[in-house]
């Protein structure tokens, strides 16, 4: 019994130091977020209370909508292409094979690269007159004057920015859809085939449900990348054009930091955290339901 | 017969079929690496081209030069980048070893909870945290500060690292343990000389995740770093966006910073691809 009290007071002191850092720099932070989010503040006056405010500005204020909407249609048409893609690139590479270990490597490399170089990358590949993009397309005789991908129409910049993430995050649901397709035991898609089914009718009555719940973590994981979106924006539109693909992420940054409106930075950033929140309690809820 | 021959070659197009799809989709992949690293060796007049040139007609480093020379001068962005990176590394080894250790095995009262509490940053995006953080970062004199951006970096990444370095603790058979203990090692001792040698693994799993996070962070290093002097290669790559060359975005420079910042990261995905593989199924299977 002492013992058992004497090793517990052991562990607490090495957990000690990783508890303590998540109280100084996530706990606390979220905390003063709070009480930031009742206040208005631009620093070089005394904070004043205002209650929930911040709160009912962010209600009638339009860019907050428009950041809002424009975060959900980015979100809502990045997700399937990620998701199904991922897919399709998994079923086609899951047998290990040497050119399909080599295709997954390749699909799989842009996922380690930062958001923010494979967003200047694809600035270029996308600007007007010296970008590549451009100049494919009009070789090809595809088009005869450059196409203005970024900043200029909401759509478009839209679109373009996702080929680009499309491009960067592919691998990622790739390489967690192989893992799990793999996973499925070999007996299980022998008997399949000696029913003769179709490969199609496998993969639909049997490799997809066995997957589902990688295929709903992926899904959460995007969708919250998603809704967090900022580099990409911030480095290929700059929210342009009328800030009108500027995300939420995006319109906190541009409160808090250029703007110094702490407290409605701070109420814009609990919102965001809430909504996100509550993405997480869906998806967890469904995961569970799936594996029940 | 006729309808195996016909069986037979079905197979044979699918195979085709899949071989041509595969290199279809390595060539998509590959052709926007290419194009930035071939971009980043034109010469000045030729990046600046319009159209552009698809391949470069001579080899040239100009932009190199340039991008070496800009503002404050690679090598400091190149060395903030780096001390940032090592840094979060520290930090995530020397804050998640002991915590997956006293998780996996003392008999903590309210554990899980503990737990729980550690993976707080998974519910609460860091991206919404910044303004107090920089708030609490400016009474400590820690905003531009490469420590303040490493201890940024190391909350994001804490949530992973700590799985990781826990489901690595259980995973340590139990009768290693036992035997040391009965030999008379301290818990220190059997952390030390027991459990780190098999930790390998895991230990390079944490620390390549934590490198490539740190390496490629950008908000957190727009919002902390405002001096020249304290930028990290991605805040620099920002900036060189702007920056004009031949009457035009210096698209040469933009493109060699583009390729210098992917190749560490490329680097040690080829080279640890095992440890990074199994790192991210690990993590993800909850």
């Amino acid at each position: 019994m002492y013992a058992s009290k004497r090793r517990s007071r052991i562990g607490l002191a090495y957990l000690a130091p990783a508890v303590l850092f998540v109280l100084v720099f996530t706990a606390y932070p979220f905390i003063r977020m709070v009480w930031l989010s009742l206040h208005n503040w631009s620093l070089l006056a005394e904070p004043t209370y205002v209650g929930l405010d911040n709160f009912s500005r962010a209600f009638d204020d339009d860019q907050f909508w428009t950041s809002l909407k424009f975060t959900l249609t980015y979100t809502i048409l990045i997700t399937p292409i990620l998701i199904v893609g991922g897919y399709l690139v998994a079923l086609l590479t899951a047998p290990n094979t040497v050119l399909r270990r080599l295709t997954r490597t390749i699909v799989f490399l842009p996922v380690v690269i930062g958001l923010g170089a494979s967003s200047l990358l694809w600035y270029w590949l996308f600007s007007p007159r010296s970008g590549l993009v451009n100049a494919a397309l009009t070789d090809l005789g595809l088009i005869d004057k450059p196409v203005l991908w970024l900043g200029v129409d909401t759509n478009v910049s839209n679109w373009a920015v996702i080929i680009s993430v499309v491009w960067k995050v592919l691998g990622f649901g790739m390489l967690l859809f192989v893992a799990a397709i793999q996973a499925i035991p070999a007996e299980i898609s022998e008997s399949a085939m000696v029913d003769g089914a179709s490969y199609w009718q496998r993969v639909r009555r049997l490799i997809l449900p066995l997957t589902m719940p990688t295929v709903l973590f992926v899904t959460l994981v995007s969708v919250i990348g998603s809704l967090l979106a900022f580099d990409q924006f911030f480095l290929m539109t700059a929210g342009q054009p009328h800030n009108e693909t500027a995300t939420s992420v995006f319109y906190v940054y541009l409160n808090s930091f250029p703007f110094l409106r702490l407290g409605y930075g701070a109420a814009l950033s609990l919102l965001l955290a809430a909504i996100i929140l509550v993405f997480t309690i869906i998806q967890t809820a469904l995961a569970r339901r799936s594996s029940l | 017969m006729s309808g195996t021959l016909s069986l037979r070659s079905r197979a044979g197009r699918t195979r085709y079929l899949v071989g041509a799809i595969c290199l279809a989709l390595c060539t998509v992949m590959l052709l926007p690496l290419l194009a930035s690293v071939l971009a980043s060796v034109k010469s000045p007049q030729e990046a600046a081209a319009v159209p552009p040139t698809y391949v470069p007609h001579g080899l040239s480093f100009d932009s190199y030069q340039r991008l070496w020379e800009f503002q404050a001068g690679l090598p400091t962005y190149l060395a903030n980048s780096f001390v940032v990176a090592f840094l979060t590394i520290a930090f995530a080894l020397l804050l998640t070893v002991p915590a997956g250790y006293a998780l996996a095995r003392f008999p903590i009262p309210g554990k899980e909870l503990y737990f729980i509490f550690l993976l707080l940053a998974l519910i609460i995006p860091y991206q919404a945290l910044l303004t107090p953080i920089f708030l609490m970062f400016s009474d400590l004199g820690l905003t531009n500060s490469l420590l303040g951006l490493a201890i940024i970096h190391t909350a994001i990444q804490l949530p992973f690292s700590l799985y990781i370095m826990r489901y690595s603790f259980e995973a340590v058979p139990r009768e290693l343990e036992e035997a040391a203990v009965v030999d008379g090692c301290n818990s220190w001792q059997v952390l030390i000389r027991i459990f780190l040698p098999s930790l390998v693994p895991a230990v390079v799993t944490v620390a390549i995740f934590a490198f490539i996070t740190s390496w490629n962070e950008f908000l957190g290093a727009l919002v902390m770093m405002n001096e020249d002097g304290s930028y990290t290669l991605p805040v620099v790559l920002a900036l060189a966006r702007t920056q004009t060359s031949l009457g035009g975005t210096d698209w040469g420079m933009l493109q060699a910073g583009v390729t210098l910042s992917i190749i560490p990261c490329i680097g040690i995905y080829l080279l640890l691809q095992r440890y990074y593989v199994s790192g991210l199924l690990s993590g993800a299977v909850k």
